[in-house]
């Protein structure tokens, strides 16, 4: 078991999704119940199902000085950085603690694979267009380069590719350069965006649900997939702001795709984040679910879920409004999940009106007006790959 | 606390055409040879079972050919070892493939190959035949892809007080892709590295990350993290030296690494 870690305070968060921009953005649409989903508009290729997209990117190129970064996904990743005053928050981070001292630590999945797919559908007797000539747009770390261009940060810099779970380790890695006293921030961004690899890879994988997704709901047939940028700042101090209390990480060592059966994994990485955090299961006000929807994902989950808590903990799925914005879904989830500590309420779980009876009554589905001191939120990707991050009222 | 970590080497693996091994990489180093970088790198690991190993690719053979060895050398348990492994381009003949499939008929995507195509593929091969559950990383970094990887697991040997596994691997592709990104080299190393010395150490190493040099240094944004820059740290363990070198870490910044031998 990993011992108790100090507290670090998040002193700026947002997050851009299919429900809008910032926070505002979404605690409106999250009390308003209103879904970010709609019917697929983005395939060249017709597929019938739903997804998260954010408006506009196509019509924002990035300004001139970062045009070899230009992608859908560091677009993406422009309009969120700008939101809630990210931008501002992170520069003073810079200038209070020195460029060397805060690291940029990036989390997605396909980084601008969208740009990748689109050189291949161009091809100039065999070779990229010159459009498409930028090693930058066609590198996993693309996210990373972008930013730090942006930022000028000068501490250590590196993508987390882990699948679904990819943005939510960047929190564990923040915590452990900050412990270690390499640096004295971190800046966290998870962005992921909508791309021919992932509808069609998860539609082959038969996980993409024809219909707006339904987590937990007998008749849940699998994943919406949808886009979001999120990012956060993490420090010492910070009175008044939210706390990272701890995470835990961990391997199903079961399969590429499936997770393991008993939820092996996930118990693992939540017990790690019980110890770090030094709480236990009585203590958790919410957990913000993975609850992607699928057949298993759901089933393993609810199982773990009626298994570790208290009736009093609540628990919901958020996909319902955003869509599973994959290496993205971590930070975006942490941002709901703080925006929940911060308005006091706990989001419900849109689409789901029958739960399958594993999800007891834990599971909300409407929304609820309830002061939460501690949650947590949940990420589990291909590979096996999970994170569980545990939050905590400011201090 | 003073920025530096300190990690010490029990095991290390190494793979690249012509060389199946670190006992056959130290031989050509302590010579005065350079390893070529160019061809198939043979990987077959034994420690993945013999269906995984038909369907597993190329990548991901070479990730867990080197990450075994380091775990012999160092008679640790795999199973155990929490790790960390890196590459600068992902499998991309996988990408390619997946491309070139989207832009003739998306509905014939290959299922494994999507599966597979995550960065993690490796990282997810690897628990699986290890029966690993402890935390497994992937991660990249342009051509500070070898630094980042090496410095975060580093990190995580000391924040976590374990034996760390570390694995770096690239493999050389064709293709557009491959073309724009210069993806010819293909390469695999590993460390199992540890907070505190032990009756298998053979070096330590002691990393620093320097973000307040003059800026000059840049990594790679093309071609391989393995270059000119990361031979002497090979050279040193292979002939069991000291050296100083420095990577580039990111857009002006740099890992400096000293090797106690």
């Amino acid at each position: 078991m990993p011992s108790r870690i100090p507290p670090l305070a998040i002193t700026a968060y947002t997050a851009t999704s299919a429900l809008g921009r910032g926070r505002r953005a979404h605690v409106e649409a999250l009390r308003d119940r209103r879904t970010g989903l709609r019917d697929n508009d983005f395939t060249a290729a017709p597929l019938a199902c739903a997804i998260g997209r954010v408006d506009g990117l196509e019509a924002q190129p990035l300004p001139a000085e970062f045009a070899e970064h230009d992608s859908r996904n560091n677009r993406l990743a422009w309009l969120g950085l700008g939101a809630d005053g990210f931008l501002d928050a992170a520069r003073a981070a810079i200038d209070r603690h020195g460029a060397s001292r805060v690291a940029l630590l990036v989390g997605t999945s396909t980084a601008s694979i969208g740009s990748t797919e689109q050189a291949h559908c161009t091809l100039e007797d065999g070779r990229f267009a010159p459009a498409f000539a930028s090693p930058s747009l066609h590198t996993p770390h693309s996210l990373g380069l972008f930013l730090e261009h942006v930022l000028g940060t000068r501490g250590p810099c590196s993508t987390i590719a882990t699948a679904c779970s990819s943005s939510a380790k960047i929190f564990a890695q923040g915590e452990r350069l900050i412990r270690l006293g390499i640096v004295d921030a971190a800046i966290l961004a998870g962005v992921d965006t909508l791309c021919g690899s992932v509808l069609f890879g998860f539609n082959a994988l038969e996980l993409v649900s024809p219909e707006a997704c339904r987590p937990f709901d007998v008749a849940r047939r699998g994943i919406s997939i949808g886009e979001a940028a999120g990012f956060a700042l993490l420090e010492r101090g910070g009175a008044g702001a939210p706390r990272l209390l701890g995470y835990g990480e961990s391997s199903d060592a079961h399969h590429m795709s499936t997770p393991h059966p008993h939820g092996l994994g996930a118990r693992l990485a939540l017990a790690d984040a019980f110890a770090r955090a030094g709480i236990g299961a009585h203590d958790v006000d919410y957990v913000n679910l993975h609850g992607t929807a699928t057949v298993k994902n759901d089933e393993v989950e609810a199982a773990l879920l009626v298994d570790t808590f208290p009736p009093t903990t609540r628990a919901s799925s958020t996909k319902g409004w955003t869509g599973h914005t994959l290496g993205a879904a971590g930070i975006l989830e942490a941002v709901i999940t703080l925006l929940a500590i911060e308005h006091g309420f706990v989001p419900g779980t849109l689409n789901t009106d029958t739960p399958d009876p594993p999800c007891d009554a834990r599971l909300a589905l409407a929304n609820e007006e309830r002061a939460v001191r501690v949650a947590l939120s949940n990420s589990f990707g291909f590979g096996g790959n999970n994170c569980t991050l545990a939050f905590g009222r400011a201090a | 606390m003073n920025g530096v970590l300190t990690v010490h080497v029990d095991g290390i693996g190494w793979r690249s055409p012509g060389l199946a091994d670190w006992d056959a990489a130290r031989s050509l180093l302590r010579d005065g040879g350079a390893p070529a970088l160019i061809g198939a790198s043979g990987a077959s690991p034994a420690l993945l079972p013999p269906n995984e190993r038909r369907r597993a690719p190329d990548t991901v053979l070479l990730a867990c050919d080197v990450a075994g060895q380091a775990c012999a050398m160092a008679a640790s348990g795999p199973a155990q070892l929490p790790c960390v492994f890196a590459s600068m381009h992902g499998d991309l003949a996988i990408t390619e493939h997946l491309c070139m499939t989207l832009a003739a008929n998306p509905l014939e995507l290959s299922p494994t190959k999507f599966h597979n195509s995550v960065l993690n593929a490796a990282a997810g091969y690897w628990t699986v035949a290890t029966q690993c559950h402890a935390a497994s990383n992937a991660l990249s970094a342009s051509g500070a892809s070898f630094a980042a990887g090496l410095f975060e697991a580093a990190a995580e040997a000391h924040a976590n007080g374990t034996s760390t596994l570390f694995a770096a691997y690239d493999a050389g592709a064709r293709g557009a892709l491959a073309e724009t990104m210069r993806a010819e080299a293909s390469h695999g190393v590993a460390f199992v590295l540890s907070p505190e010395r032990g009756a298998r150490t053979v070096a330590a190493l002691r990393l620093r990350h320097d973000g307040d040099g003059d800026g000059a240094e840049v990594p790679e944004a093309r071609g391989s993290w393995f270059g000119v820059a990361l031979l002497p740290l090979f050279g040193a363990l292979a002939h069991g030296h000291s050296a100083r070198l420095r990577l580039p870490a990111g857009r002006g910044t740099a890992l400096a690494i000293e090797v106690l031998a």
